[in-house]
């Protein structure tokens, strides 16, 4: 029963680092970017992140620190896309892989770094309940920072001015042109937003999820986040509750290990990206159901008066 | 302000300048890189492109890290032309070393050298395989290639793990993580008598030849490449664009898994954690600034393969981690994209 409890506590955990990504992504793709740069955007903003907190002894100073790398990260991206009209995958890989190499390069000395103790979360009351308190109530913040983001993402996408122009900007950047908006400067800002929303993902796991520093650490979070926004059909709820249930799938294998089933490691370190597949699967099955949700535009460049 | 004016045409001349400049610009930046960390750029310089080019031995080390890069890039530059995303080439690379290993932990003393081909033809068809599951999942169920591949790896990654942690581990091996060193017999043939140059960089040549002549004179390449451009076009002519699917991902997982069966029977020798190195992802950008052009793939992956060996000169050498090989070529892939922009347009001043 304890344990299961734990299970669920340490799911949300590991769900809401991927759910924080997945709406950065989600914010783009609704633009009409795919920014395959997750990968090292996360990484660099890991390091970013684990530095700054290393020095200021922060935590919300690492946050910010994050934030700006992958903000600065995804502007680049941004411009050499929607400026230069480079291709987006290869951009974006691009990205991901000059993120993986400058993290590595530049986190050498924080190897061995080790963060400040941290204190234990609990709210007051609610934490007491038992099950219940151990399951939901002894968070981070952040995680219930994050469940408060998909609302405030669903109220701006679907109930402010500025988030339909954003999807219009996704879905036909034509018609956003002729009505007057600057499409191209609204998907540089939806960009950098999702940039820093990367990089607050990635702050989050070297600073609080696993707080230490490692070579390439986010070992394909920021993929998996990628295939979320599909799996979500780019809706914000089910991008936080895809991300729940595969920080269960992540977390299983540690329970399983726990209680000592007979399977060897890999094969449970391996779940999560498997998991991936099969659910990229499941959800592509049906095209039409794919195309119906997609913004229509994503992926394709937009060049005003070519 | 400056302004972006579509060319008429692309600029073939742009088309050749644009890796060139790429490569200065990440000369460039490596070079302020050098002096804000205090290194002294000459030296710097030197050690990614002269270094590896001074002596006999030196460019025989050069060839030995090209052949896998230009191997896996030939497979992609196909495999890109279609306008198929495989980036799960170094999960293939990987498939492939298994498979080859399988065959290699075989022999025996006694063994004759038809394991050679065997070995090799293992580490095709388990790259093949590799690839073929991001091909059917594609084509049976739409899946994306890109998030597929790049999934894969990981499970390939673990896949070797459980290998050589488990039922293939070394009993004599004091508990490392390894298989035993394969028998001499697997060994790919060198060239020649004191450098790792083997019949692997014979075998790549072959291909820059064969994926030319595929690519550039013969009817089912052609369709492969209209499938990549004008998919509208190609369904009008009738080239089935499942066809393409399935022959970009095989060709490209096929030549993957072969430059893995070449390195594990190769300069490894054995099956351990540490084969997976990142060439299927360092060719991605071999097979771009190659212009996707086997030719053109060819000095692209000499020139990667410089950034290899630069990085490991400048980790003993000048101090710097190994891994600035990383910073490097992504650097190059992003001043590449940067610098293609000119193909397509011109930089124009207009008010």
């Amino acid at each position: 029963m304890e344990s299961t409890a734990l299970l669920i506590a340490a799911s949300l955990n590991a769900g809401t680092v991927l759910a924080i990504a997945s709406l950065g992504l989600l914010i783009n793709e609704k633009a009409g970017i795919v920014n395959l740069g997750a990968e090292g955007m996360m990484l660099c903003a890991a390091l970013a992140g684990f530095a700054t907190v290393v020095h200021t002894g922060s935590t919300v100073a690492g946050f910010v620190a994050g934030m700006a790398a992958g903000a600065l990260l995804a502007a680049i991206f941004g411009a050499l896309v929607i400026w230069l009209n480079t291709n987006q995958y290869a951009t974006g890989l691009a990205l991901s892989l000059f993120g993986g190499g400058f993290s590595a390069f530049a986190g050498t000395s924080y190897v061995q770094a080790k963060l400040p103790e941290q204190s234990q979360f609990a709210i007051p009351l609610l934490a007491d309940i038992p099950f219940i308190g151990n399951a939901l109530f002894k968070h981070h913040p952040m995680v219930y920072v994050c469940a408060g983001l998909v609302f405030g993402l669903i109220w701006f996408l679907y109930r402010t001015r500025a988030g339909l122009v954003l999807r219009s900007v996704g879905e036909s950047p034509e018609s956003a042109h002729a009505l007057g908006y600057p499409v191209r400067r609204i998907r540089l800002l939806a960009v950098v937003a999702g940039g820093a929303l990367c990089g607050l993902a990635g702050a989050y796991v070297s600073t609080v999820y696993t707080p230490l520093w490692v070579e390439g650490m986010i070992a394909g979070k920021g993929w998996i986040a990628l295939a979320l926004t599909t799996f979500a059909t780019w809706r914000p709820a089910r991008v936080l509750l895809g991300a729940y249930l595969f920080g269960g799938v992540t977390m299983l294998q540690f329970h399983l290990q726990g209680m000592g089933v007979n399977v060897p490691s890999q094969f449970l370190t391996m779940m999560p990206y498997v998991a991936t597949i099969v659910v990229l699967v499941l959800i592509s099955r049906n095209p039409t159901w794919i195309r119906v949700n997609m913004p229509a535009s994503i992926g394709k460049p937009f060049y005003p008066g070519s | 302000m400056l302004r972006l004016e579509a060319r008429p045409q692309p600029s073939a001349r742009w088309g050749y300048a644009s890796p060139l400049l790429a490569l200065a610009i990440t000369v460039v930046i490596g070079v302020i890189l050098f002096a804000a960390l205090g290194k002294d750029p000459v030296r710097g310089l030197q050690v990614f492109f002269w270094e590896p080019i001074k002596s006999t031995y030196a460019l025989s080390e050069l060839m030995v890290k090209a052949t896998p890069l230009l191997i896996i890039a030939l497979g992609l530059a196909v495999c890109f032309r279609s306008n198929v995303w495989n980036i799960g080439a170094e999960g293939q690379y990987l498939i492939g070393a298994i498979f080859a290993s399988g065959v290699a932990l075989t022999a025996t003393k006694e063994t004759g050298a038809w394991i050679i081909p065997a070995v090799i033809l293992a580490g095709v068809l388990g790259g093949m395989l590799w690839a073929g599951i991001t091909a059917l999942l594609r084509d049976r169920f739409n899946a994306n290639e890109i998030l597929v591949s790049l999934m894969l790896v990981y499970v390939a990654i673990q896949v070797l793990n459980y290998l050589v942690y488990g039922p293939w581990k070394d009993p004599m091996g004091y508990n490392f993580p390894q298989t035993k060193t394969f028998e001499s017999v697997t060994q790919m043939p060198r060239l020649m008598q004191g450098s790792r140059v083997n019949i692997g960089l014979l075998i790549a040549l072959a291909g820059v030849a064969a994926v030319w002549v595929f690519l550039f004179r013969t009817y089912s390449g052609f369709a492969q490449q209209v499938g990549g451009l004008a998919p509208a076009a190609a369904r009008y002519a009738g080239f089935s664009s499942r066809k393409a699917l399935w022959i970009a991902l095989l060709t490209s997982g096929g030549a993957a898994g072969l430059a893995g069966a070449l390195e594990v029977a190769g300069p490894i020798g054995q099956l351990t954690p540490y084969v997976p190195a990142g060439y299927g992802f360092a060719a991605i950008i071999v097979a771009f600034v190659g212009r996707l052009h086997p030719v053109g793939i060819v000095f692209s992956a000499i020139l990667m393969s410089m950034f290899y060996i630069g990085g490991e000169l400048a980790q003993s050498r000048l101090g710097l981690p190994k891994s600035i090989t990383g910073v490097f070529q992504g650097l190059l892939l992003f001043a590449l994209l940067a610098c293609d922009t000119l193909i397509a347009y011109r930089v124009v001043w207009k008010k």
